[in-house]
């Protein structure tokens, strides 16, 4: 199979325009077999995804499974995966079908849902497997628009706002980054994202309007990209848009919001920033490390006096987010690697943690934690799930959501002990508020008439939650399952990194920075 | 046999946490306690027959990420083998009485299944415990750390309905955080240090920290003593000692089985392990010792004095188990790892008895908790009145000063303040007088219990009318554990605190790196003991601990034999000052419980303010919440309120003003149906964009 990653990444698409075209009516048998469509169609994906992960080599730090065909207009069309996207991708078919399943009582326009999910799915499919600027912004940037829809049309009572708020700030991030990307085109010659990452951009104090910028281009180009990915990601204080998002969207568009879109920023310092401007990353450290310190501590407080659960939720991924550019930004082993790790942990937990919102807002239709109380009288299963995922989100040792802290404090603690102190406050913080929230959810007596009657998890929503409690078990437990992947081409990318840094130091900043180091 | 040890408690948790619906409640029950009584044989299996010497079972990789290589595994040494008996056999008697205690617990309705629940947990405690103490790196033991933690915190929040169970659990959980926050900084310290964390990596580079610097914050540090003192912070969490003491007296909202074993007998002392543990690396760290001494004293005191006036029987033993805690860290703070512990050991037997004694008056007393209903219960409950005075005769430390012969506490208590009075430094000192008062509190406070519960009239007739005694599967743990009170102290005074070659055999401390140790810190101290302690790093690395290489042995003691000698050869004053203490405290207690019952009230008006400071706790609870709880809502309503929404957003709404109409457009659009064709204009845009940007790209 040469062209397993366009398989992958298309087999959605496919799924999306068999339901367009050829499934006609809105009667309840139409809306189930859109449903059952859409089920088998990621869960193609997913067994196809499977043969990247099998056929993958982590040995080799390059990238694997290369495709590339002319395009049109004299555009490339080409992919790849690499120790740090591939896991990214498996991500992603791992979790939507999780996600079709827990769409499965939604009534309004079934098929359209369907067809934004899967559209989704092979949009952020390709971002991580494009290997070439313009197919990448085209994934990374189109993949709004789907979610744009999933908020606008099936959200909540405020989805406009969200929606709108949601898509402004990430459109006004990507546009500073297609500009970058035109200048980057026009330094390098080539979109040709393999090339670039052996381009050397000039690191030489540039004047600009006058003033005098270190750094020079990369600095420019760092900063251009750092706007896309920080809102993304997102970073304290472009965040805000998140908890809005969240409140508003369904809870399958919530899951994919928070378990796999935000993971598109991390990517990007990892692929772009830290890799392609290796001197601005290094002149923007300090800055990183303290929006990521605060964005820990600053949401930490925030998510202790919210009043709705979903909010609360988006707010603790925020934090969870922070350890991650923190993490990047250490740029050693073991912060990079607990970045990715981090990322992908975060992507079971929080996705997790909002089924359970979801769970109970199908049945009781409100997300105010004042609503709730004294579940686990009535709900046991449920009452352990929701206990099991919040002590994987506060870290707990033996769930993943420790690896990823643990290592990304402790490669932070090398590069910036201030940084790794303020930041690990969170781990007292976290398990405040994620604590406070279960006992006044979950813990009690069940006093509300409404609440009488609220049945246990369904068998569905047992078949959604086993295979996240699976994989965040799995991970915690056994984690070289991800750091024997990740390890060898982060490795390579922590070394280049150090090599161009220190070269550009050494060389003064003017000299070119790589092929100084090459001797 | 190890690994079935470890590894039975889970099966157990397991069995009973979700097999029980397919087994039956009663079944789930026996299951986890069989289980733990193998456990608890394997480990005296273990514990009796351990060759001297460490042994390290792998079991599988866990974190790898670089340099950094972490295996779970098992470490098998002496240290290893006390924990697991203290731990695995007062699980095992804890998991039989709760079959007793839980049977029909009034928190519950009719028909629901608490009990395998119980069960699950307090065998899942059982389980991270293990993890912890068996640890060979320092990560698998912040796994046990947590897994304790998280236990502890279900179990304090057992009866879920309660909201003062509840609060006490997220308290217990987020204080231990404060110490684990420490505790993580001190491994990342560690890693950086010495790019590792596997114990023997670490205690081989130990000497060498000690004359290294270490950028931390705003200044450079010793590296030794920051290492030392970030660990112990998170000692102090765990252990409830001072400033990080609040959540264990709440703690006491569980179910009593579950403050003998956990909040007694064994989590709480996983503090004093880990600084024994770590005693390689404490050993050059003397700023962090005497940190820990003085904790451990102030510790000690403060809370025997607030558990002078408390009413209520369970809090009264929590801020005893307090005290003693303290006790510990004192010895190990002082170098005399091996008497820490040695009181660590009795202590499980005699307070896991007192707590278990006080779940079998409560049990009688219809689950009323507050001594001040009790009275004259002796006549009614003769076993249990037996059984709880030989706890107290041995907490108290009752024995004939001048020989070896006394109940548990006689031994391991005197040793720890003879200890300190043979550490000779100004720090220790002040411990020692410290701990001598704490002593007398104890004693009062102890006998007070005993009085106010078993002698006098009864003050609630109703209740003493139906009180009876505890069944028997609930007695007969009590009195194993008796045994263990009256004789685990004179068994084993001479393997903790005897002559060198007994503890270092014991210990499996090999001979010739003791004397180099004793005259490294002969030679370091100069004789003048108050110069002492500074002085035994710089003077004794070179000699003792060869670089690189770990030491062996159990436990690491450059300072102890010495402290030890000292203590053994103390004057008489200080050998009969606990004793005096001790009497002291019975005679008051009786002078103000049996004697003249009017005296505390008169007592408790004449001195209100101090009554109330004590009664209060000394206000920790209020200054705590004012200080941190409160002001972490306040700072969080107003990042929320006035940062992301009125600062933030408001920011961003005024730059998106000239959108605003654009957007009420778009909003219209998609209200209509029509979002498909503008999807399609933004695809069609980028699209755009794109072809400008290959054509005007190319034709550079």
């Amino acid at each position: 199979m040469d062209n397993l990653l366009s398989i992958v990444t298309f087999i959605p698409l496919l799924g999306a325009a068999i339901l367009a075209l050829f499934l006609r009516g809105d009667d309840p048998a139409a809306r189930g077999n859109a449903k059952w469509v859409a089920l088998i169609t990621t869960l193609t994906t997913f067994v196809f995804s499977l043969f990247i992960l099998t056929g993958f080599d982590p040995s080799d730090t390059g990238f694997q499974f290369v495709e590339e065909k002319e395009w049109i207009l004299g555009l490339k069309y080409k992919m790849g995966v690499d120790g740090i996207s591939v896991l990214f991708v498996m991500l992603t078919t791992f979790l939507m079908p999780l996600v079709i399943l827990s769409c499965w009582n939604v009534k309004t326009r079934v098929k359209d849902y369907m067809i934004a999910f899967l559209v989704l799915e092979t949009l952020m499919i390709g971002v991580f497997t494009a290997l070439d600027l313009v197919l990448f912004y085209l994934f990374f940037e189109a993949g709004l628009i789907p979610m744009f829809l999933i908020i606008g049309i099936w959200g909540g009572q405020n989805r406009i706002y969200a929606a709108f708020k949601f898509f402004l700030y990430t459109l006004l991030g990507s546009v500073l980054m297609l500009v970058a990307m035109v200048a980057m085109y026009m330094d390098a010659g080539t979109t040709d994202i393999p090339a670039l990452l052996d381009h050397q951009f000039a690191s030489a104090p540039l004047q600009v309007l006058g003033l005098t910028v270190t750094g020079g281009m990369q600095a420019l180009l760092w900063l251009a990209f750092f706007a896309s990915f920080a809102v993304k990601m997102p970073m304290w204080p472009v965040h805000t848009w998140l908890p809005d998002a969240h409140v508003q969207a369904p809870t399958g568009g919530s899951v994919v919001l928070a378990a796999i879109l935000l993971k598109m920023g991390g990517y990007g310092f990892l692929r772009f920033s830290l890799p392609m401007f290796p001197v601005a990353s290094d002149l923007f450290t300090p800055l990183i490390m303290w929006l990521s310190v605060i964005a820990i501590v600053y949401t930490s407080l925030v998510a202790l006096v919210q009043e709705d659960m979903k909010k609360l939720i988006a707010y603790s991924s925020v934090a969870h987010m922070g350890y991650v550019t923190m993490g990047t930004f250490a740029a050693n082993q073991q912060g990079v690697d607990g970045a990715i790790f981090q990322m992908l942990s975060h992507g079971f937990i929080s996705g997790a943690l909002f089924l359970c919102v979801g769970v109970i807002y199908d049945r009781m239709h409100t997300r105010e934690i004042a609503a709730y109380g004294g579940l686990v009288n009535r709900m046991p299963a449920y009452a352990l799930v929701f206990m099991f995922f919040t002590m994987a989100n506060v870290g707990l040792p033996g769930t993943s959501g420790f690896v990823g802290e643990f290592l990304t404090l402790l490669g932070t603690f090398r590069a910036n002990t201030w940084a790794a102190a303020v930041a690990t406050t969170g781990v007292i913080l976290s398990a405040a508020y994620a604590l406070w929230l279960y006992r006044r959810v979950v813990f009690g007596d069940l006093v509300r008439e409404a609440l009488r009657t609220i049945g246990d998890l369904t068998p569905r929503e047992r078949l959604i939650f086993a295979p996240l409690v699976a994989m965040t078990l799995l991970l915690g437990v056994y984690p070289g399952l991800v750091t024997d992947i990740t390890g060898p081409s982060v490795q390579a990318l922590v070394e280049n990194y150090h090599q161009a840094v220190g070269a550009a130091a050494e060389g003064g900043a003017g000299a070119e920075p790589r092929a100084a180091a090459e001797h | 046999m190890a690994t079935i040890l470890l590894f039975a408690p889970l099966a157990g948790a397991l069995i009973a946490g979700f097999g029980w619906r397919l087994i039956g409640e009663a079944a789930a029950q026996y299951v986890s306690t069989g289980l733990l009584f193998l456990s608890a044989v394997l480990a005296w299996i273990l514990f009796l027959g351990l060759e001297p010497g460490t042994q390290h079972i792998a079991l599988f990789r866990w974190v790898e990420s670089g340099t950094l290589s972490v295996d779970w595994g098992i470490r098998m040494d002496r240290l290893t083998a006390i924990m697991l008996i203290v731990v695995t056999t007062v699980s095992a008697l804890v998991h039989l009485y709760s079959i007793g205690y839980m049977a029909d617990d009034p928190e519950w309705k009719p028909g629901e299944s608490y009990k395998p629940r119980f069960f699950a947990y307090l065998s899942f405690f059982t389980f991270a415990m293990l993890m912890l103490v068996t640890s060979d790196n320092l990560l698998q033991l912040f796994f046990g750390w947590e897994g304790v933690g998280v236990a502890s915190y279900l179990l304090i929040g057992f009866y879920y309905r309660k909201p003062s169970a509840n609060a006490a659990a997220i308290k217990a959980f987020v204080v231990n955080r404060v110490g684990d926050f420490g505790f993580a900084l001190g491994i990342f310290a560690l890693y950086w240090l010495t790019d590792s964390i596997v114990l023997d990596d670490v205690f081989a580079a130990a000497p060498a920290l000690a004359d290294q610097n270490l950028a931390f914050l705003w200044r450079d540090w010793n590296a030794a003593n920051l290492v030392g003192v970030l660990l112990f912070i998170g000692a102090m969490g765990k252990s409830a000692q001072f400033f990080l003491h609040t959540w264990l007296p709440d703690a006491m909202e569980g179910p009593t089985p579950v403050s003998a074993l956990i909040h007694a007998a064994t989590m709480v002392t996983a503090g004093v392990f880990l600084v024994v543990r770590m005693s390689p690396l404490y050993e050059y760290a003397p700023a962090a010792t005497d940190m820990i001494v003085v904790t451990g004293a102030v510790t000690a005191f403060f809370a025997a004095t607030v558990g002078l006036v408390q009413n209520d029987i369970k809090r009264v033993i929590a801020y005893s188990t307090c005290s003693q805690l303290g006790y510990m860290f004192a010895a190990a703070g002082v170098g005399v790892y091996s008497v820490a512990m040695f009181h660590l050991l009795t202590h499980a037997f005699f307070k896991a008895l007192l707590f278990l004694c006080a779940g079998a008056v409560i049990h009688a007393m219809h689950h009323e908790q507050d001594m001040r209903r009790y009275g004259g219960l002796r006549h009614k409950i003769p076993q249990t009145f037996w059984l709880m005075v030989i706890g107290t005769l041995a907490i108290t430390g009752v024995g004939i000063p001048g020989t070896q012969i006394g109940f548990a506490g006689f031994l391991s208590k005197d040793a720890i303040i003879e200890s300190t009075w043979g550490a000779g430094t100004s720090v220790a000192e002040f411990a020692f007088w410290l701990l001598v008062i704490a002593a007398a509190f104890t004693s009062f406070y102890s006998w007070r219990l005993i009085f106010m519960t078993f002698f006098g009239q009864p003050r609630d007739s109703h209740a003493h009318e139906h009180a009876h005694e505890a069944p028997l599967v609930m007695r007969v743990p009590l009195y194993a554990l008796a045994l263990g009170a009256v004789v685990s102290g004179m068994l084993w005074y001479g393997s903790f605190f005897g002559k060198h070659e007994q503890v270092n055999e014991f210990f499996a401390i090999p001979a010739h790196e003791e004397t180099a140790a004793g005259a490294a810190t002969a030679e370091g101290s100069g004789g003048a003991a108050g110069a002492g302690h500074g002085a035994v790093p710089a003077g004794g690395s070179h000699m003792t601990a060869a670089p690189g290489v770990a030491p062996e042995g159990a436990i690491f003691m450059l300072r102890g034999g010495e402290v030890m000698d000292r203590a053994h050869h103390a004057p008489k004053w200080v050998k009969f000052a606990p004793f005096l203490a001790m009497l002291g405290g019975l005679a008051l207690a009786w002078l103000f419980y049996i004697r003249n019952t009017a005296l505390p009230q008169r007592l408790a008006a004449t001195f209100r303010p101090l009554y109330l400071f004590l009664l209060n706790k000394w206000y920790f609870d209020e200054l705590y919440d004012a200080l941190f709880v409160k002001n972490a809502f306040r700072l969080g309503r107003l990042f929320w309120k006035g940062g992301d929404e009125r600062l933030i957003d408001g920011t961003i709404n005024g730059v998106a003003m000239g959108l605003v109409p654009r957007m009420t457009r778009f909003a219209r659009a998609v209200q209509t149906g029509y979002v498909f064709t503008y999807a399609l204009a933004m695809v069609v845009g980028i699209v755009v964009l794109l072809t400008w940007m290959a054509i005007s790209g190319g034709a550079e």
